[in-house]
C-alpha cells in the first residue's frame, strides 16, 4: 500500500475493516475448533448400548416382609426392601426438620411396603450394608456405609455421617402387583 | 562456552544440519554445575531413570494385558504366572510407581529446603509441579488397570469426588465413567490415558531440564555461580556421581522387586473387582495418603459450602498453593542452611506430611497412635491446618522477621572453608 493512501486520511475505515476481519476470522476459528472437538468429548459420554441396558424388570413375589434384595441396574446395585409395619411407621413419624436432606417418606415410595433406592452411598459411592439379613443396619434401622460411617434410615434418608444426600430413588413403575420395572 | 569442533565427518555433517550433537555437548558435557552439590541433587536424574524404566516395562506389559472388565484381572494373573519373566516386568512396574514418588518427593523437599523455587527458578518449579500432577493422574489410572477390588473402589471413590461440584458434578462424573458406574468404558479410557500420560510427562521433563539449564542448578549454599571457580563441568563429575547414586538406588529398588514385591500394595487388589461389594476399608496407595487425609479432614460446612466440596477443594488447593510459594516466601536467602528459624518450621512441615500420611491410612474414628481419646480425624485436621499455615502464614512472616546467618561470598569460599573445618 502506497504512502499516499495512508496519508490521505481515509485509512481509519481501512483499519476498522482489518480489525473486523481479524475478529471474525478468530471467532469462526474458535467456534469451528469447538465444533470439531465436540464429537471427541461426547464420545466419552455413555454410548447407545450402555443406555439401552438402562432398565430392568424385577419380580417381587419371593421377597418376604422384613427382607431386602440387591439387583443390578446400570452397573449399580438397587436395594428393594419389603418394609415391615414398624419400619414404615418409623419412616413416616420422623419430623422433617430433623433430617439432613428433608424429604417425606411419601415422596420416596409408590407403595408403602416397597422401598426402592439406588444402593450407592451419596458420599463417595460405596455400597452401604444392611440389605442382607444379619448385616449392620446402622443407628436408624436402614443402611450403614462402612467406608466413612454414614447412617441411613428405613426410608433410605441420610441421618448421620458425611453423606450429603438421601439414597437416590430411581424411576420405576409397578407393571403388576408383584413386578416392578426400574429405569 | 565455545562451540565444540567435530572431527568425525559424519557427526559434523549431521551437526551442521541439525546441531543435536552440539546441544548434547552443551547440556550433558560442559554444562557448568556448582561444585558443591550434595547427594540430595541425585534425585532428579533418578526420577528420570525411573520414568524411562516405567515406560519400558509398561510397553512390555501392554503386549500381554487385556483392557476389558471381564478379562483384565485374569490377563494380569496370566502375566504373573505364564508369561516368561512377566512377574519380573510387572513387579518392576508396580514398585517403580512407588520408587518414582519416593524420588520425586525427596526432590521436592530438597527444593523446598534449599529455596530452589525462588527467582529466577519459578518456571522451573512450576513445570515440576505440573509433572507431579501428571504423575498423580497416571499413577491413579494405572492402579485401576488390574481391575481388582481396590482398583475398582479406588476409581469409584476418586471419580465420585467430582460429583461434589454443584450443577456440573453429576454429568461430569457420568462423562468420566462413560456410563452410570465405573465399568468397562471407564477401564478402556483409563488404559488409553495411562499409556498417553507418560509421554506427556516426558515432554514436561524436557521442558524442566531446558528451564534448569537456562537458570542453572541451585546448590546447598543457595549462592549463584559467580566465577568459573564455582563450577565444574557436568561430565565426568556429575555423570559419574549420578551413576553411583543410581547403583545404590537400584539396590533399594530391587530389594522390593525381589524380596517384598507387594510391600507397597494392598492385598485386596488380588480379589477381582466386584461392583456389589465394597471392601470394608478403602485406602489409596501410600503416595496419595497425605492428600487423602486433607480431603477427609474437612467434615464441616463453611458458609453453606458442603463438607464434601470443601474437602475436594482443600485437596486440590494443597498442590495449587505450591505454585505461589515463590512469592509467599519473603526471605532474601534461598538456602535454609542459613535460616536459623525457618529451618525448624521446615522440619515441622516435613513431619506434618508424615502425620497426614498416617491419618490418611487410618479410619477417621481410630485413635491416633493408639492414644485414647485422640481421634485420627482431629489430628488430621490439625495437620491440615499446619500444612496450609506453613505456606500461607509462616513463609511470609518468618521471611520478614528472621535474621539469616551470613552467607558465604561464593560457592568456592564455602567449599574451602568447610574443607578447612573438616
Amino acid at each position: 500500500m502506497s504512502q499516499t493512501v495512508h496519508s490521505s486520511g481515509d485509512h481509519q475505515p481501512d483499519e476498522n475493516r482489518r480489525d473486523f476481519l481479524t475478529l471474525a476470522t478468530t471467532a469462526v476459528g474458535v467456534v469451528g475448533t469447538g465444533v470439531a472437538l465436540w464429537p471427541f468429548v461426547d464420545s466419552m459420554n455413555p454410548s447407545k448400548d450402555v443406555l439401552a441396558l438402562a432398565s430392568v424388570e424385577v419380580s417381587l413375589s419371593n421377597i418376604p416382609v422384613g427382607q431386602a434384595v440387591k439387583v443390578m441396574w446400570r452397573g449399580k446395585p438397587v436395594f428393594i426392601r419389603h418394609r415391615t409395619e414398624r419400619e414404615i411407621n418409623e419412616a413416616e413419624e420422623v419430623a422433617l426438620n430433623e433430617l439432613v436432606d428433608p424429604q417425606s417418606d411419601e415422596a420416596r415410595v409408590e407403595k408403602k411396603e416397597w422401598l426402592i433406592v439406588v444402593g450407592v452411598c451419596t458420599h463417595l459411592g460405596c455400597i452401604p450394608m444392611g440389605t442382607a439379613t444379619g448385616e449392620a443396619r446402622g443407628d436408624f434401622d436402614g443402611w450403614y456405609c462402612p467406608c466413612h460411617g454414614s447412617h441411613y434410615d428405613t426410608s433410605g434418608r441420610i441421618r448421620k455421617g458425611p453423606a450429603p444426600k438421601n439414597l437416590e430413588v430411581p424411576t420405576y413403575t409397578f407393571l403388576t402387583d408383584t413386578t416392578v420395572k426400574i429405569g | 562456552m565455545s562451540a565444540p569442533v567435530w572431527n568425525n565427518k559424519v557427526v559434523k555433517w549431521v551437526d551442521d544440519r541439525l546441531p543435536v550433537f552440539t546441544m548434547l555437548h552443551h547440556s550433558a558435557y560442559e554444562y557448568p554445575t556448582p561444585k558443591n552439590l550434595s547427594y540430595m541433587w541425585n534425585f532428579g536424574s533418578l526420577a528420570g531413570f525411573v520414568l524411562v524404566t516405567m515406560i519400558l516395562t509398561g510397553i512390555f506389559l501392554v503386549m500381554n494385558y487385556t483392557p476389558h472388565a471381564d478379562m483384565a484381572f485374569w490377563s494380569v494373573e496370566r502375566i504373573m504366572r505364564d508369561v516368561n519373566y512377566g512377574w519380573l516386568i510387572r513387579y518392576i512396574h508396580m514398585n517403580g510407581a512407588s520408587m518414582f514418588f519416593i524420588c520425586v518427593y525427596i526432590h521436592i523437599f530438597r527444593g523446598l529446603y534449599y529455596g530452589s523455587y525462588k527467582a529466577p527458578r519459578e518456571v522451573l518449579w512450576w513445570i515440576g509441579i505440573l509433572i507431579l500432577l501428571a504423575m498423580m493422574a497416571t499413577a491413579f489410572m494405572g492402579y485401576v488397570l488390574p481391575w481388582g477390588q481396590m482398583s475398582f473402589w479406588g476409581a469409584t471413590v476418586i471419580t465420585n469426588l467430582f460429583s461434589a461440584f454443584p450443577i456440573i458434578g453429576d454429568p461430569l462424573v457420568t462423562w468420566l465413567w462413560g456410563g452410570f458406574s465405573v465399568d468397562n468404558p471407564t477401564l478402556n479410557r483409563f488404559f488409553s490415558l495411562h499409556y498417553l500420560m507418560p509421554f506427556v510427562i516426558l515432554g514436561l521433563v524436557v521442558l524442566h531440564v531446558w528451564a534448569l539449564h537456562s537458570v542453572r542448578s541451585n546448590n546447598p549454599t543457595g549462592v549463584e555461580i559467580k566465577t568459573p571457580q564455582d563450577a565444574i563441568p557436568f561430565h565426568p563429575y556429575y555423570t559419574i556421581k549420578d551413576l553411583f547414586g543410581m547403583g545404590v538406588f537400584l539396590i533399594f529398588f530391587m530389594f522390593f522387586v525381589f524380596f517384598a514385591p507387594d510391600f507397597f500394595g494392598e492385598p485386596d487388589n488380588y480379589i477381582p473387582a466386584n461392583p456389589l461389594v465394597t471392601p470394608p476399608h478403602i485406602v489409596p496407595e501410600w503416595y496419595f495418603l497425605p492428600f487423602y487425609a486433607i480431603l477427609r479432614s474437612i467434615d464441616f460446612t463453611v458458609f453453606g459450602i458442603p463438607a464434601k466440596l470443601l474437602g475436594v477443594l482443600a485437596m486440590f488447593a494443597s498442590i495449587i498453593v505450591l505454585f505461589v510459594i515463590p512469592w509467599l516466601d519473603t526471605s532474601k536467602v534461598r538456602s535454609s542452611k542459613f535460616r536459623p528459624v525457618y529451618k525448624w518450621f521446615f522440619l515441622i512441615l516435613f513431619i506434618d506430611c508424615f502425620v497426614l500420611g498416617y491419618c490418611g491410612k487410618k479410619a477417621p474414628d481410630d485413635y491416633f497412635m493408639g492414644i485414647e481419646g485422640l481421634k485420627v480425624i482431629v489430628v488430621g485436621q490439625l495437620a491440615t491446618l499446619y500444612y496450609f499455615a506453613h505456606f500461607l502464614v509462616v513463609m511470609p512472616i518468618v521471611g520478614k522477621l528472621e535474621r539469616p546467618k551470613p552467607l558465604p561470598t561464593s560457592i568456592s569460599e564455602s567449599v574451602l572453608k568447610e574443607g578447612a573445618n573438616a
